[in-house]
């Protein structure tokens, strides 16, 4: 354990303990915190995130789950006047240092978004773009299959490639994305609320396929839906925001441990309050 | 209770009659000045046709392809006014597409401050305030010397390709060109601009997050979506260009030969229009209603194509 983690309250410190798993971290923050202009929006987080775990972010709204994941390929770069402080960790290297190339972070570090947001090409071009500027030496038609099929997608457009992804219903979007993301083939998937905007079934075929690409990659999923964390992820992370001193609100990590331990038997009262609320 | 509180809401809920009246004065209102919008403009290509009627029957279609403009004889044609508006108009849009879609590059991303994009684009809107009469004498009295020894280097060089084949004669077609470069500029750039600032952030960062570069974003994902709004605005600029006339007339040497070489002096129709209509009697009066009418319909066209090529490439 490094000494700036030993200088820490021991409630980060158990966390570290109670997460230490046997597979490597492939992530790991430093004490992030990260402002929006003036105001720190996200508070000190120290936690790792480990290979081929899926993990969970769990939290009321606003309480920085989205800002976090940002922060885990840098697109917090594109929002003026976000600011990070702390490190985040990659693979042995402070993807914040100076040498490091934002766009070399999220050729690896692949995102699916809260909101569908397919780009206003054709379904085939929204998934080839992505790999023909990474650089893409394979067959791109059977890319585009595949990737489509791991999103459950493919029954569904495979005779309308060329239609515009606009086109294509909110859901059938989403999972657009999904296979955008994937086709990457990136080391880590970030998934800001996935399913948010997915009917029950579609929902299983992507909890599927969180499952599936378990095997290769690492996941971070951001959900409000208990049984999903629960049903997909092998570790859960508990945010929650609290009222700062000048009236602004800001979020921090409470809790960070195996699922089971976060739903069945908690450390934190905040914890067992938000998900026992929703859950059992 | 409960049956007066039904009541009460239904109270609430019926609107009033004047409300109704209100509402229904004012859709008919603003269709009385849409329609009265569309019945200007038929208003207008209507008393041009019927004006020019007589040259039509004269000339028939000839008069597009003949190239004499000759008060003298009563014989008229307007190739060569059909040529120089359709080539000075080309050859400004041509200039000013890439500048206008660069200027609306740099204004709507952060490459530079946000106070000194502010001011850029002011500057920039502020082209768009200058009267044309001033573009013309700066024509006059800057760009035609400054085109001097390029023209005549084109000549030099590039004699042997027809656009080149005269030698540089001071005012003509080149100059007319690139004063209506400058002159639709700021709606080229301001339409651009509009466009790409309106398009969804979530485009943006989507892209990002598929490990694309700045530029790979702004020309494979931004521009292409923005495209619509793009063209929009370039053909309205062309059709500003094809009906620019102080400016033009001030410049392109108002000669109704026809010539090829873009270094020789040329003429427009708008330009054609303004310099004879003060002096233009009978039949010559009716000719140049007619070529009003024939810039009419080349606006038209254009018109229509943007609208064609607009609703094929629409996407946001
Ligand atoms: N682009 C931004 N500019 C300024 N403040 C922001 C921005 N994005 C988020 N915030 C602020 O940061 C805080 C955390 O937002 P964030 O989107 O990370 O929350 P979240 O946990 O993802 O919430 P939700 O569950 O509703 O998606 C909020 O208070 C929000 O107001
Ligand atoms: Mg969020």
């Amino acid at each position: 354990m490094s000494a700036l983690e030993r200088n820490q309250e021991d409630r980060s410190d158990r966390q570290q303990q109670n997460t230490e798993q046997n597979s490597e971290a492939v992530l790991q923050t430093e004490d992030l915190t990260v402002y929006y202009g003036k105001f720190a929006a996200l508070r000190g987080v120290f936690m790792k995130i480990f290979k081929n775990k899926i993990t969970a972010f769990v939290g009321p709204s606003g309480c920085g789950k989205s800002t976090l994941l940002r922060c885990f390929n840098r697109l917090n770069d594109l929002i003026d006047g976000c600011r990070v402080e702390g490190k985040v960790i990659y693979r042995n290297k402070n993807l914040y240092s100076k040498k490091i190339d934002p766009v070399e972070v999220r050729r690896r570090i692949g995102m699916v978004f809260q909101k569908p947001n397919p780009f206003p090409k054709s379904i085939y071009e929204n998934i080839a773009y992505g790999a023909r500027i990474n650089g893409y030496k394979g067959d791109l038609d059977e890319l585009v299959e595949r990737s489509l099929q791991q999103a459950a997608l493919w029954d569904e457009v495979k005779d309308k490639l060329k239609d515009n992804g606009l086109s294509l219903s909110g859901g059938q979007q989403q999972r657009l994305c999904i296979a955008r993301a994937v086709a990457l083939k990136p080391d880590v998937v970030l998934m800001d609320e996935p399913c948010s905007s997915l009917d029950p079934v579609s929902t299983g075929k992507i909890e599927d396929l969180i499952h599936q690409l378990k095997q290769n990659y690492t996941i971070i999923i951001v959900t409000h839906n208990m049984q999903q964390a629960v049903r997909v992820s092998d570790l859960t992370a508990f945010f929650n925001a609290e009222e700062g001193e000048k009236g602004n609100r800001f979020g921090y990590l409470v809790e960070y441990d195996k699922t089971e331990k976060i739903f069945e038997n908690p450390q934190e009262e905040a914890t067992r309050e938000y998900v026992g609320g929703r859950f059992g | 209770m409960t049956a007066a509180l039904g009541d009460s809401q239904a109270d609430n809920a019926k609107r009033s009659s004047t409300e109704k009246n209100l509402d229904n004065s004012f859709i008919w209102l603003t269709r009385i000045f849409a329609i009265g919008v569309a019945g200007v403009l038929i208003w207008i290509a209507v008393q041009v046709g019927i004006q020019s009627r007589r040259a039509i029957q004269e000339f028939g279609w000839s008069f597009w392809t003949n190239s004499a403009w000759n008060p003298v004889e009563q014989q008229y044609g307007v190739l060569p006014m059909i040529y120089g508006t359709i080539v000075s108009s080309l050859i400004a849009l041509l200039i000013a597409f890439p500048i206008g879609v660069a200027c609306a590059i740099v204004l709507s991303e952060n490459f530079l401050p946000l106070s000194v994009r502010r001011t850029l684009i002011f500057m920039v809107e502020l082209l768009a305030a200058i009267p044309s009469v001033v573009y013309g004498l700066w024509g006059i009295y800057v760009l035609i010397p400054f085109l001097k020894p390029i023209g005549s280097w084109l000549h030099d060089n590039f004699g042997w390709i027809p656009l080149f084949a005269t030698p540089y004669a001071g005012p003509g077609m080149l100059p007319a060109g690139l004063i209506l470069s400058i002159m639709i500029l700021p709606i080229l750039t301001a339409i651009a601009r509009d466009s790409l600032a309106s398009l969804p952030s979530d485009l943006r960062t989507g892209s990002y997050a598929v490990g694309s570069t700045r530029w790979q974003t702004i020309f494979s994902v931004l521009i292409p979506a923005a495209f619509s709004g793009i063209v929009g605005g370039t053909m309205l600029a062309l059709g500003r260009a094809l009906g620019e006339t102080m400016a033009v007339t001030l410049v392109i040497g108002n000669s109704n030969e026809l010539q090829l070489s873009v270094l020789a002096p040329a003429n427009t129709i708008a330009s054609l229009l303004a310099n004879q209509f003060a002096e233009a009697k009978g039949l010559q009066e009716d000719s140049l209603m007619y070529a009003g009418l024939i810039l009419f319909a080349i606006t038209l066209v254009v018109n229509i194509l943007a609208e064609a090529i607009v609703q094929k490439v629409k996407k946001y």
